[in-house]
């Protein structure tokens, strides 16, 4: 596979990487793991003029908690680190089950969490969890930064609201009310291949109590699903049985899924109903266990 | 005293494999990794559409990029009478289409530039008129009478029909079923696959217009065969021909034909006078080249009450695509099909086969298949599988009653093999105990109560390797002997060359093994060298599970030549008779004193210092071997799986592989064969395919549509060995390349279906992805055909 010819600059500060944006005024790509992009330039889907790669700029790979509870993720944060990663066991279960599906364990060191979110794959996992978690972007531009909400941030099919002279230099994802509980679960026909449907719940907890809820779709729609509006019947209530049933295919109704080759839209949304009650079952499980 | 044949790497020894010191250091020698001076990049533009009339190609603003020396049309290959090339199934392909593009993907033009990025740009700069015409994707739509002729280039090519075969006993067949208590069907499509070899085809053709020679390194299983087939296509005079194949990454059969990317190569070499190289991609590779398989198979079974089975009647319809380029013996035209049931007393049975062109990618005959044996297995073993059910007989125990049994060899079988070696029954038993088949009944009852589905399938065969005589083997007219030829050294240490063509088997392991086990001299002590025409000697190369049996006992004989002369050499140094000359490993002595002896290596250096008088100095030979029979290895595969009745998802428990092989040369190597097929038969099962939507794109171009496998996915496997040697091979070997790949698939097929059995599934066809089996279990119908396409997803 012989990509179109492009340059390619390694710039040492988020200022000049935006610098180099801004001059080539959206014909320039920021390179963070290359685990999207390059496929894309590989196979003549997409001929940038030029590459602003950006994993030089030293202070991008952090994950942290912050002592207000808010977790912050870098640029050049890989998948990888937040596998087997106690702060996102602790404080974003979501994020640490989600961690070991993303793709396979070669893409995982280099692929990046922000780059996922930013390539806006309807089938990636990282937008799908942040959309749970209620999660934003702070982007960085040539006036400074600003910040954007995920519902806000990936608008379609590979689109973000990014400007083209601007980077995604961290995701943020607020403190919880309560304590934070989640999972993620993803049908694939193998390690690596886009998924049939994938499903991220976040809820936080008061006790047995649900005090906040979200969930988001992967795969099973033109973009990312916010099934958060068909979680809230959880707030304020214990999980149950009946509740769970009820979230389950209320959530399965927001999925938007094709037919294809991977299955028809029916057996699509019969796995996020399957997956939405086995990740609601389970933690029905462990906070009746906490408590 | 004899030496330990263990410790000098003979027979049976589990030796490190010589090949891999260079390949884990990233020292191998690939096609792609030579670098001739001066040496220019060929890329093919390929064709977009499955079926289309070309009405104008225009390549003025492919050489307005700088860096571009030539453009190849198919006008130009015409007028050089290479438009079209001969297959190896006595039909022709395009080379460069001129009339039409007859596949998607099909080769139009070649850009020869500096780099290949320079190709690349080039070649999207081609501009190509085409007339879209109607695409047929399978062979139903082809068999209609008025369907579009996809071969309108032929003559006397009234339809898009290839080939209408038969063989077997109608009549007899016919009585079997009159006579039936209970008839039992089956129809399935076993999917289209592709061998996708980790490296791709490609190629470096050199003609030196001083010497008038033509070098063409390139990715070969069988450099002779392009050696013979260069020298008519290109009218050269076939010693100024040097076929090289170097390191293979890999085959699978997928380099066994002869693509149009060579051919092109070799006249943009004739026509630059400098060396041309085209190395074709992943998804050139994946679209273009040999895939194996898509077949539909039909059949019934006659059986009587008790489980005797009394005969078969079996049909298939297959789909060659474009081109017949099915690299097979040319006696027959589905390749060894009717080897179905060779495993099984089975007193008749009759086969029909026809075979279509379609606007698909030509090929059929690859990926590990030993010539459809795989479909004819698969089929063989769905087939058993339904008909014990419809007996209500156990699986296992409807095997046993019909497997041929140990003292019924030599058998014939209904089609006419002649099956002679092997325990079957021992091979189910070992199998069964290992897997707790006593148990599993009351496991799976106790299972289903709990709302799981528990299954197990079994698969036993026996498959016809190392074609072959040459009575009844050839390919365009060449006998399939195979040869080898050794040298040995007057240190005694040796070099071996042979007509087969190593991609990963292991041979520079394993043919040294075979000489330290016929002469003593440390397998260490051999270089084995392959692939090059003007060095090796002529052989058929390496495909159908056929080295071991054909040129293996070739290295063989061969060495016994070789001990045959140092033999008179040991009698001359020991001044004695020859007569009077014992040999043990490594060591010729006198029979009466054992103590008084010459090593092989002291024959070797007399036979270069000290001759006897009238005895031609040097210690080589060669050898010829055509091979009095195929070779039977049997196995018998046993999967446990449990399926997520919510999501049809269905995870494998245990797989246990009983294989009898025959005498295995390098058990490791034997091993990593069978668990490297099994791999390959968990792919095909579970979510590897291509397919094409009903204008002819192909679904599986890419690795995001073509699944391989991980690790991670892929169960382990457990291994088990029975040892039947081959009656007539020179050290009992039967082959086991292809016998994972082969009887693997239908034991994944057998689990899944037994675990939906009380449902009333009856058939899953491949790949069994979780979306068909939950459509199987929840509505209790069968899945057949190809998973839907949806373009741009
Ligand atoms: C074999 C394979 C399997 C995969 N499987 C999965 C999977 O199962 N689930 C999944 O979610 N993903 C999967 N992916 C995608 C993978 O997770 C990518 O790593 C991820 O989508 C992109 O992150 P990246 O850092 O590699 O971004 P890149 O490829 O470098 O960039 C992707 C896009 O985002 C832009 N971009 C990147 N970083 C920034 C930034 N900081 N600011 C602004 N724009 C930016 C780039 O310009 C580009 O357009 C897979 C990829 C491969 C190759």
């Amino acid at each position: 596979m012989y990509p179109s010819r492009f340059g390619y600059e390694a710039p040492k500060t988020i200022d000049e990487a935006i610098a180099i944006l801004d001059k080539y005024a959206g014909e320039a790509k920021v390179l963070s793991g290359g685990q999207s992009l390059i496929p894309v330039i590989k196979l003549r889907f997409a001929a940038p003029e030029m590459l602003v790669d950006i994993n030089g700029i030293p202070g991008l790979d952090y994950n942290r908690v912050d002592p207000d509870g808010s977790i912050h993720i870098g640029a050049l944060c890989r998948h990888e680190d937040l596998e087997n990663n106690e702060l996102m066991e602790k404080h974003a279960p979501t994020i640490a089950a989600a961690a070991p599906l993303v793709s396979d364990p070669i893409v995982r060191t280099r692929g990046t969490f922000v780059g996922s979110v930013c390539h806006a794959d309807p089938q990636g996992d990282w937008a799908a969890t942040m959309t749970a978690m209620g999660g934003h972007i702070v982007a960085q531009g040539p006036n400074g930064t600003r910040e954007i909400a995920m519902n806000d941030f990936v608008i379609g099919p590979f689109q973000n609201t990014l400007a083209y002279n601007e980077i995604a230099i961290e995701a943020v994802i607020p403190a919880p009310k309560g304590v934070r509980v989640g999972s993620y679960l993803k049908l694939e026909r193998r390690v690596g291949d886009f998924a049939t449907a994938s499903v991220a719940v976040s809820l936080e907890m008061n006790g047995e109590t649900v005090i906040g809820a979200g969930i988001a779709l992967a795969s099973v729609g033109g973009r990312t699903i916010d099934a958060t509006a068909a979680a809230q019947s959880l707030v304020g209530n214990k999980i149950t049985p009946e509740l769970i049933a009820e979230v389950a295919a209320a959530v399965a109704a927001t999925a938007e899924p094709r037919t294809d080759h991977r299955g028809s839209s029916d057996y699509k949304r019969q796995i996020v109903k399957t997956f939405v009650t086995r990740i609601l079952t389970g933690l029905a499980t462990t906070s009746q266990k906490a408590a | 005293m004899a030496l330990d044949e263990i410790k000098i790497g003979g027979l049976g020894a589990s030796r490190r494999r010589v090949e891999d010191n260079r390949f884990i250091r990233g020292k191998g020698n690939y096609v792609d990794d030579i670098v001739l001076p001066g040496m220019l990049h060929m890329e093919l533009l390929r064709s977009p559409l499955a079926h289309a009339r070309i009405k104008s190609i225009d390549v003025s603003k492919a050489y307005e990029i700088p860096g571009v020396r030539l453009v190849l049309t198919g006008e130009m290959m015409a007028a050089r009478n290479l438009a079209w090339m001969p297959t190896l199934s006595y039909d022709t392909q395009a080379v460069l289409a001129t009339d039409k593009v007859r596949f998607q993907g099909q080769e139009v033009a070649a850009v020869i530039a500096d780099d290949p990025y320079i190709a690349k740009d080039a070649c999207q700069a081609i501009v190509v008129e085409y007339e879209q015409l109607p695409a047929i994707v399978n062979p139903f739509q082809a068999m209609e009478s008025d369907s579009v002729v996809i071969r309108d280039d032929k003559e006397n090519q009234p339809g898009n029909k290839i080939f209408d075969w038969e063989i077997g006993d109608k009549a007899a067949t016919d009585k079997a079923f009159a006579e039936a208590d209970v008839v039992s069907k089956m129809e399935l499509h076993y999917p289209r696959s592709h061998p996708s070899p980790m490296e791709t085809c490609g190629s470096i053709a050199d003609f030196n217009r001083a010497t008038g020679k033509l070098t063409v390194y390139m990715t070969s299983q069988a450099p002779h065969i392009v050696r013979a087939a260069v020298a008519m296509v290109a009218e050269l005079p076939e010693h100024m021909i040097r076929i090289v194949s170097p390191d293979l990454g890999g085959g699978f059969g997928n380099k066994v034909p002869i693509y149009p990317g060579y051919v092109v190569a070799i006249l943009a070499s004739i026509l630059t006078e400098v060396p041309v190289k085209w190395i074709e991609d992943k998804t050139g590779n994946l679209i273009s080249t040999g895939f194996g398989r898509d077949v539909y198979l039909q059949g019934e079974m006659a059986l009587r009450k008790d489980g005797k089975m009394l005969g078969m009647r079996m049909k298939t319809i297959s789909d060659h695509g474009a081109f017949y380029a099915d690299a097979q013996p040319s006696k027959f035209k589905i390749g060894l099909m009717h080897s179905a049931f060779a495993a099984y007393d089975l007193p008749a049975a009759h086969l029909e086969s026809v075979g279509y062109y379609t606007n698909k990618a030509p090929g059929g005959v690859a990926y590990r298949c030993s010539f459809r044996v795989t479909e004819a297995m698969f089929f063989q073993e769905r087939m058993v599988h339904a008909a014990a059910n419809d007996l209500g007989m156990d699986q296992a125990e409807f095997r046993r009653m019909n497997l041929v049994k140990d003292d019924m060899f030599p058998y014939r079988t209904a089609f006419g093999f002649l099956t002679d070696s092997g325990q079957y029954g021992k091979c189910l038993d070992i199998g069964m105990k290992a897997i707790g088949y006593d148990t599993y009944k009351a496991e799976q009852a106790e299972a289903r109560s709990r709302g799981k589905l528990l299954g197990i399938g079994i698969s036993t065969m026996t498959e016809p390797l190392g074609a072959g005589n040459s009575r009844e083997y050839d390919i365009l007219g060449i006998k399939m002997f195979d040869s080898a030829e050794l040298r040995v050294h007057m240190t005694g240490k040796a070099i071996l060359r042979t007509g087969a063509m190593n991609q990963g088997q292991g041979h520079q392991t394993t043919w040294a093994q075979i000489v330290a086990h016929e002469l003593g001299i440390p397998a260490d002590d051999v270089t084995v060298e392959e692939g090059d025409t003007d060095t090796a000697p002529f052989g058929m190369g390496t495909y159908a599970s056929r080295s071991t049996p054909v040129a293996g006992a070739a290295v063989a004989m061969v060495a016994r030549k070789i001990r045959a002369k140092a033999r008179k050499i040991a009698a001359h140094l020991l001044e004695v008779s020859e007569e009077d000359i014992e040999w043990e490993l490594g060591r010729f002595y006198v029979r009466s004193n054992k103590e008084r002896g010459v090593t092989i290596q002291d024959c070797a250096l007399a036979a270069y210092s000290n001759m006897p008088d009238g005895m031609e100095p040097g210690l080589e030979n060669n050898a010829y071997y055509d091979p009095p029979n195929l070779t039977w290895p049997f196995a018998a595969y046993f999967v446990k799986v449990e399926v997520d009745a919510e999501t049809g998802v269905w995870d494998v428990l245990k797989v246990v592989a009983v294989d009898d092989c025959g005498v295995r040369i390098n058990p490791m190597i034997v091993e990593a064969q069978i668990m490297g097929g099994l791999t390959e038969a968990y792919a095909m099962a579970s979510m590897q395919y291509q397919t094409y939507d009903d204008q002819g794109n192909m679904i599986g171009a890419n690795y995001m549509d073509y699944l391989l496998p991980t690790a991670w996915e892929t169960p382990g496997f457990e291994l088990h060995e029975v040892v039947t040697p081959c009656p007539h091979h020179p050290i009992g070997a039967k082959g086991v390349g292809e016998c994972a790949t082969v009887a693997g698939p239908a034991a994944f097929v057998n689990a899944v279906v037994d675990a939906l059995g009380h449902l009333g599934v009856r058939n899953i066809d491949m790949p069994m992805m979780p979306n068909r089996v939950y459509e199987a279990l929840t509505t209790g119908k069968d899945i057949s055909g190809m998973p839907p396409v949806m373009m741009g997803d």
